[in-house]
C-alpha cells in the first residue's frame, strides 16, 4: 500500500510544478507525454527489478545483473556491426545472458557460496567482458530492425513497454497461476526443508538466476537499441542497485520466502518517477542521489520489524518491550 | 562452528596460498620483463596503493564480523572533495581540514553501524545507502574535480622517503603501514579484537558469552568509515584533487582484496597480513599488465574477476573440511 501512496504522491507534485502532466497526446501516430516517458525510460529498470524479484525470493540477491545489461548490448551490437541478422544476434546475446545467469545460479546453488559473493564475481568481471567485447570502444550501429527495441512503435505505443508488459504477464501467470511461485516462496524461506518436502530447490534457484539475467539482457537490448550503441563501461551502471532498491520499496522481503511483482513494478517507477521529478521542478540533478539514500532508508526502516516496535511501542508506552532487552545485554 | 580453527596449518594455508600466489607472479613477471624484478617494483605498488591498503583494512574488521560495507568507494570520495572545497574556497588550513575529515568518515561508519546493529537491517542495504548519500553529498558540493594547491599538502604529497640503493616510498605508504600495524594488533592482542572474531564466529554464542556484540558492531563499522576517511586523505595526496568520481567502485577492490587475502566472507576467520597480500595481489595485477604493455585494462577486471572465483572456491573447501 504505501508504494502506491508514494507513487500518487510524486505525480501529484509533478502536476502542481507542470500542469501539462498528465496530457497525453498522439503525434505522428505515436504516443507522447511525460507519464509515457517515466514508462518507457523506467522499462529496463522494471524488467531488472522483476527478475531480481525472484532472486531475492529465493533468498539470493543478484549484484551481476547491471554488468549482463553491458554484456548483452556489446555482444548484439557486435553481431550487427559484422553483418550479423538482427534476430541471430539478439538471441545470441540473450542466449549469452541465460548462461551466465546459470552459471550465477550454480555458484549459489551448486557450489554453496553466498550470493551476494557468486555475483559479484561476475559484476567484477562481467563489466571486463563487456569491454573486452566492445573493445573498450563504443559500437555505433545503425541498423532500423535493432532500432525497434528500444525506440520503436507498435499501435502507437513504445514497444519498450509493450516488451515489459508481455514479460509481467508471462511471469505473473507462471508464479501465481501456476504453482511456481509458491515453490519459488518455499525456497526462499528454508531452501533445506524445500528440498526435503520433494522441491527440487537447485533446480529454481539457477532458473530464478537464469531468468534475472535474462531479463537483464532485453534491458540491455533496450538501452543499446535506444541510442543505437553499446557502450560496454557505462551501459546498466548502477541498475542492480536501482533494481534492489525498487524491489524493497516494492515490499519484498530481503530475507526472502515472499514476493510482489506489482509491488516491484511500482517500486521501479517510483524511482524513475523520482529522477524525472527532480528534472521538472528544477532541484540540481545531482542530488538524485540523495533524495535515494533517504527513500531507502526510510522504506527500511518502516520495513523493520525492531524499528516499528521500538517506535509505535514508545508512542503508546507500553512498559518492558523485547529488544530493549536485548540491548541491556548488549551493552553489559 | 569453529571454521577453520581445527588445526594449524588449516589456519593459515588461505593467506600461504595469497603468499605463493604473489611469489609466483612476482617471479613470473621478473622472468618476463625487463627491470621488473627490482625492489622499487614492489615499492610502487605499495605507493600506488596505500590508499586501497587503508580501506582494505577497515573492511576487514567490517567482514571479519560476518557485515559488508558498501559506502567505503563513496567515503572516500566525499573525503577528497570535503578536504578539497574546504582548503580551496575557506582557506582552511589541513590541521583543521583533516581531522574534521576523518570526524565526517567515523560518523558516518558510526551511524550506519548503529542502524545496523539497533534496528536489524541487512548491512549490505544499509550501506548502499550509506554509498549513495556519501556520493549524492559530493555531486552537491561540486560536480567538477577541485585541485588542492595547499602548501603543506603538495609539500606531503611530494615528499619522498629514500631508503638504501636508490629505493623510495612515499610518506602514504609510512601511514598506511602505520594503520595496517595498528589494526593487526588491535584485532588480535586485545579484547575488542576477540569480540569481531567471536562475533563473526557466531554472534548467538558471542551474545550467550556475554560479549559486547552490540557495541562491537557498530565499532567495526565506525572503524571502516575512520579508513575510508584516512583512505580518502591519502588518495588527495595521491591525486592532489578532490573529485566526485574518485574512487567509484572502490568498494569491490576492498571486498576482493580482502576475500583473495583469505578472510571468510561468513566471518569469524581470517588474518589482516591476508588483506594486506590481497591489496598487494591486485597491485601487482595492475603492474605486470602494464608491463605486457598490449594487454588493456578491462583484462584487470577479469582477472580479479576469475581470482575471486578461485579463492572463494577455495574458501568453500577449506570451510567444508574444517566444519564437518
Amino acid at each position: 500500500m504505501w508504494p502506491a501512496v508514494v507513487l500518487v504522491l510524486l505525480l501529484a507534485l509533478n502536476v502542481f510544478f507542470t500542469p501539462s502532466f498528465f496530457s497525453i497526446e498522439v503525434k505522428d501516430g505515436h504516443l507522447y507525454g511525460s507519464l509515457i516517458d517515466i514508462l518507457r525510460f523506467g522499462a529496463p529498470l522494471i524488467l531488472v527489478s522483476l527478475g531480481m524479484t525472484l532472486v531475492i525470493a529465493t533468498g539470493g540477491i543478484d549484484l551481476s545483473v547491471g554488468s549482463v545489461v553491458a554484456i548483452s548490448g556489446a555482444l548484439a551490437c557486435l553481431q550487427i556491426s559484422q553483418d550479423q541478422g538482427v534476430f541471430a544476434a539478439v538471441a545470441l546475446a540473450l542466449g549469452l545472458c541465460l548462461v551466465l545467469g546459470a552459471w550465477n545460479g550454480f555458484l549459489v546453488a551448486g557450489v554453496g557460496i553466498q550470493p551476494i559473493i557468486a555475483t559479484l564475481i561476475l559484476m567484477v568481471a562481467g563489466r571486463g567482458l563487456a569491454q573486452l567485447i566492445t573493445d573498450g570502444q563504443i559500437i555505433t550501429v545503425n541498423s532500423p530492425a535493432y532500432k525497434v527495441i528500444g525506440g520503436g512503435y507498435w499501435l502507437a505505443v513504445p514497444v519498450g513497454i509493450l516488451i515489459v508488459i508481455g514479460v509481467l504477464a508471462i511471469t505473473a501467470f507462471l508464479t501465481r497461476r501456476l504453482a511456481l511461485g509458491m515453490l519459488i516462496e518455499s525456497v526462499g524461506v528454508n531452501a533445506e526443508a524445500a528440498r526435503l518436502a520433494g522441491i527440487r530447490a537447485r533446480g529454481i534457484i539457477i532458473m530464478a538466476y537464469a531468468f534475472a539475467a535474462l531479463c537483464a539482457g532485453v534491458a540491455g537490448l533496450m538501452i543499446s537499441s535506444n541510442v543505437s550503441s553499446a557502450d560496454g563501461n557505462n551501459a546498466g551502471l548502477w541498475i542492480e542497485l536501482d533494481a534492489i532498491l525498487a524491489v524493497v520499496i516494492g515490499g519484498t522481503s530481503l530475507a526472502g520466502g515472499r514476493f510482489s511483482l506489482g509491488g516491484t513494478v511500482l517500486g521501479a517507477l517510483i524511482i524513475q518517477t523520482l529522477t524525472t521529478t527532480i528534472y521538472s521542478i528544477g532541484v540540481p540533478p545531482e542530488t538524485t542521489l540523495l533524495f535515494k539514500a533517504l527513500v531507502v532508508t526510510a522504506v527500511c526502516l518502516i520495513q523493520s520489524p525492531t524499528f516499528r516496535e521500538k517506535v509505535f511501542r514508545r508512542r503508546t508506552a507500553k512498559p518492558g518491550p523485547a529488544p530493549e532487552e536485548k540491548v541491556r545485554v548488549t551493552t553489559a | 562452528m569453529t571454521i577453520g580453527r581445527a588445526s594449524v596449518p588449516a589456519k593459515y594455508l588461505p593467506v600461504l596460498v595469497t603468499g605463493c600466489l604473489l611469489v609466483a607472479m612476482f617471479v613470473v613477471g621478473g622472468i618476463r620483463y625487463e627491470g621488473f624484478a627490482g625492489g622499487q617494483v614492489i615499492l610502487n605498488v605499495f605507493i600506488d596503493n596505500g590508499f586501497l591498503l587503508v580501506v582494505a583494512v577497515g573492511m576487514t574488521f567490517v567482514i571479519l564480523t560476518g557485515g559488508i560495507d558498501l559506502s567505503v568507494g563513496s567515503v572516500v570520495a566525499l573525503s577528497t572533495m570535503v578536504a578539497a572545497s574546504l582548503m580551496e574556497g575557506p582557506g582552511w588550513p589541513p590541521y583543521l581540514v583533516v581531522p574534521l575529515v576523518l570526524a565526517i568518515g567515523s560518523g558516518l561508519g558510526l551511524v550506519m553501524g548503529y542502524i545496523v546493529q539497533a534496528f536489524d537491517i541487512q548491512p549490505f542495504i544499509v550501506t548502499l545507502a550509506g554509498m549513495f548519500l556519501a556520493r549524492g553529498l559530493c555531486y552537491t558540493i561540486g560536480t567538477d574535480s577541485i585541485p588542492i594547491d595547499d602548501p603543506t599538502f603538495t609539500a606531503f604529497a611530494q615528499t619522498r622517503i629514500d631508503l638504501f640503493a636508490d629505493l623510495w616510498i612515499s610518506p602514504s605508504v609510512i601511514i598506511a603501514l602505520v594503520v595496517v600495524g595498528v589494526a593487526a594488533y588491535v584485532l588480535h592482542y586485545t579484547r575488542f579484537g576477540r569480540s569481531v572474531y567471536a562475533t563473526g564466529g557466531s554472534e548467538q554464542s558471542a551474545l550467550l558469552m556475554g560479549l559486547p556484540v552490540g557495541r562491537t558492531k557498530i565499532a567495526v563499522y565506525t572503524v571502516s568509515g575512520f579508513c575510508s576517511a584516512l583512505g580518502g586523505v591519502l588518495l588527495s595526496f595521491y591525486m592532489l584533487s578532490g573529485y566526485g568520481q574518485h574512487a567509484v567502485a572502490m568498494e569491490l577492490d576492498a571486498i576482493a582484496a580482502v576475500v583473495i587475502g583469505g578472510t571468510l566472507l561468513t566471518g569469524g576467520s581470517g588474518f589482516l597480513f591476508g588483506t594486506v597480500l590481497g591489496v598487494l595481489v591486485l597491485g601487482l595485477i595492475q603492474t605486470i599488465l602494464s608491463f605486457e604493455g598490449t594487454l588493456s585494462s578491462w583484462w584487470t577486471k577479469i582477472f580479479i574477476g576469475m581470482l575471486l572465483f578461485v579463492f572463494i572456491l577455495l574458501q568453500r573447501l577449506f570451510s567444508r573440511r574444517s566444519g564437518r
